[in-house]
């Protein structure tokens, strides 16, 4: 009987390694076509480098992406510090994708906006939501910053070769139900340890249709399910994407048609509604239907992150807010997701729709969401957000609740002050 | 090397954000950071536990983000190993390239009290619990993955690769 075809993590590894087969739990060597690092990962990672004996320059100064994001702008001396320090390993080493505060914003939104990603390429990070990257066909994996001290100066890292679960969607998501409804529900439906060291590929009419932020919001909540990567196959539309952005060659991969799947998960999305992951894992999703009542009282909402900081989700609040005004009970915070998206979304006067309606628009960073800064919540406070993880003490006090929805569903609570349904909402302008 | 101390149990799912919370993730040194270990789970751990005592948890201990200052706070404060029935896959590379012992064992997890004496023979996984007189055996590691523990780490396996490198 002849070996059984390859996945397409399986494919882009094996060219990476240089073998024609790899097969779940082999372990390889692969080159790196992109090491990513912010502030945080990067401050490790430099002293780790600096006690590596016979290391002294990174492998390639073109295939390394340092982005301050975390804790900038700097939210206080030592983490000026931290960013400093990243900025001058970047000229010290002749880094060429160095981005600074106002020139970049949140790294997995900035990189493929840079033309940084192509599909068939292997990315590391030091940064977990790394797999954001596999929207666009990449096999993209985050890593601590020991790992991207080595790969700094290799350009190799070793990897254990994943096994697949193919999960394929079919049916057209309903009015307000988004890529983020659908990335909850995936999440809820394989638990928080459910994909752990396994590759996620996504498949099917319902993803196909969406568009690659809709794929970006998906691959980017893979870690989420504890997995090593999510990936898509590179259509015409992530072609088109790419090609706009660079014009480095690149291969595109696809599974074999008798790949070896650890697992094929079908979800017939027709019936979906907006999802909620409520507190405190991101596997505790539940419809929205269900969460809705009168006692969530909410203080903050919050609109933003690797996962929904894109021009596509602003414009979606931007059409529920529009002439109205958000619930005098609480805040929201707007953080576009990068310099690009903040520049896009002044354009388009969603900035002004949105600052009107009385939220705060923040420069681009990842602050918020883990807890660093802009945006902190206190003791017994409750957030619904757009971010990745809800954790306890993520976004703040660990007294505190966070809720995980799309920017649809955060959008229409705004209005109200809890968790509503964005079905419930009349538009502006609307019949 | 043996690791002995008393148990401190916690259960499934410790993320990273309660290891080490992201407020204090712009801290860089070790023993600073090993004050706020398991803070946002169990702010007295740090102050309650003895330099050698050891973590057991559930399943996928220390999912979530990719900072290495998680298992770095657990080394600095003094904690001298990791029992739990999983980690979440960046947790378990880090753990082992910044030198924390960790060990996966289901019965260990089952059988083991909160404040038992534990002893772990670290190169076989051998895991004694002292108090109630039982072993437990820790699975394995795969053979690449114990050639980085014996080693030391990742990075003298990095200095190795640059030698061969520098020969050819």
């Amino acid at each position: 009987m002849p070996p059984m075809g390859m996945t397409l993590t399986e494919k882009i590894l094996a060219r990476h390694v240089g073998l024609d087969r790899v097969v779940p739990n082999q372990i390889v060597d692969a080159k790196v076509d992109l090491v990513l690092a912010n502030e945080l990962s990067a401050a490790v990672a430099i002293a780790v480098m600096r006690g590596i004996k016979g290391a002294t320059r990174v492998f390639d100064p073109n295939k390394i992406a340092l982005v301050e994001d975390h804790f900038v702008p700097a939210k206080d001396p030592q983490s000026a510090k931290l960013a400093k320090l990243m900025k001058d390993f970047a000229k010290e080493q002749g880094i060429v994708h160095f981005f600074d505060v106002g020139r970049g914003g949140i790294e997995h939104v900035v990189l493929p906006e840079a033309g940084l990603v192509a599909p068939g390429e292997l990315i590391v990070g030091g940064d977990s939501h790394t797999c954001t990257y596999g929207a666009l066909g990449a096999f993209a994996t985050g890593m601590g910053s020991t790992d991207i001290a080595a790969a700094f100066v290799l350009g190799e890292v070793w990897l254990r070769v994943p096994p697949t679960i193919k999960l394929v969607y079919d049916g057209q998501l309903g009015d307000m139900v988004y890529a983020k409804d659908l990335m909850l529900a995936t999440v809820g439906r394989l638990g928080i340890d459910g994909a752990t060291y396994c590759a996620l590929e996504f498949h099917g009419s319902t993803v196909d249709a969406l568009s690659i932020t809709g794929r970006t919001t998906m691959a980017n909540m893979a870690i989420e399910a504890g997995a090593k990567n999510g990936i898509f196959h590179a259509d015409a539309k992530a072609i088109a994407y790419v090609t706009e952005r660079t014009d480095r060659p690149f291969i595109v991969e696809r599974a074999d048609e008798d790949a070896n799947y650890q697992r094929v998960i079908a979800i017939d999305v027709s019936a979906l509604e907006p999802q909620i992951a409520c507190p405190h894992t991101p596997d505790n999703v539940h419809p929205v239907s269900e969460v809705t009542n009168d006692v969530l009282e909410l203080d903050q909402v919050f609109i933003g992150s690797c996962t929904n900081g894109y021009i596509e989700d602003l414009r979606v609040v931007a059409r529920i807010l529009d002439g109205k005004q958000i619930a005098r009970s609480l805040r929201v915070i707007v953080n576009p997701g990068s310099q690009q998206v903040w520049m896009q979304a002044a354009d388009e006067g969603i900035l002004k729709t949105l600052a009107a309606a009385g939220c705060a628009v923040n420069t681009p960073g990842c602050g918020a969401c883990f807890g660093g800064h802009m945006g902190t919540l206190g003791d017994g406070e409750r957030c619904l957000s757009t971010t990745n993880r809800n954790y306890v003490g993520r976004m703040g006090s660990p007294k505190a609740e966070v809720y995980l929805a799309s920017p649809a569903t955060c959008a229409a609570s705004a209005l109200t002050g809890r968790i509503t349904d964005p079905r419930a909402v009349e538009l502006a302008g609307a019949v | 090397m043996k690791l002995r101390g008393h148990a401190h149990k916690f259960g499934k799912n410790v993320d990273t954000d309660v290891i080490i919370p992201g407020k204090y993730c712009n801290i860089v040194d070790q023993a600073e950071l090993g004050k706020h270990a398991l803070e946002g789970i169990d702010p007295e751990y740090t102050t309650r536990m003895k330099p050698g005592d050891i973590i057991v948890a559930d399943r996928n201990f220390g999912c979530g983000s990719s900072r290495e200052v998680a298992p770095i706070a657990i080394k600095g404060s003094g904690t001298s190993a990791v029992i739990a029935k999983s980690f979440a896959r960046i947790f378990y590379r880090n753990a082992l390239n910044i030198g924390l012992p960790i060990f996966e064992s289901d019965e260990a997890v089952d059988r083991i009290d909160a404040g038992d004496e534990i002893e772990v023979e670290a190169a076989s996984g051998t895991i004694r619990n002292v108090t109630k007189g039982e072993t437990y055996a820790a699975a394995q590691f795969p053979p690449f993955m114990q050639s980085l523990v014996d080693a030391g780490g990742l990075v003298p396996y990095v200095e190795r690769r640059l030698a061969e490198r520098a020969k050819t």
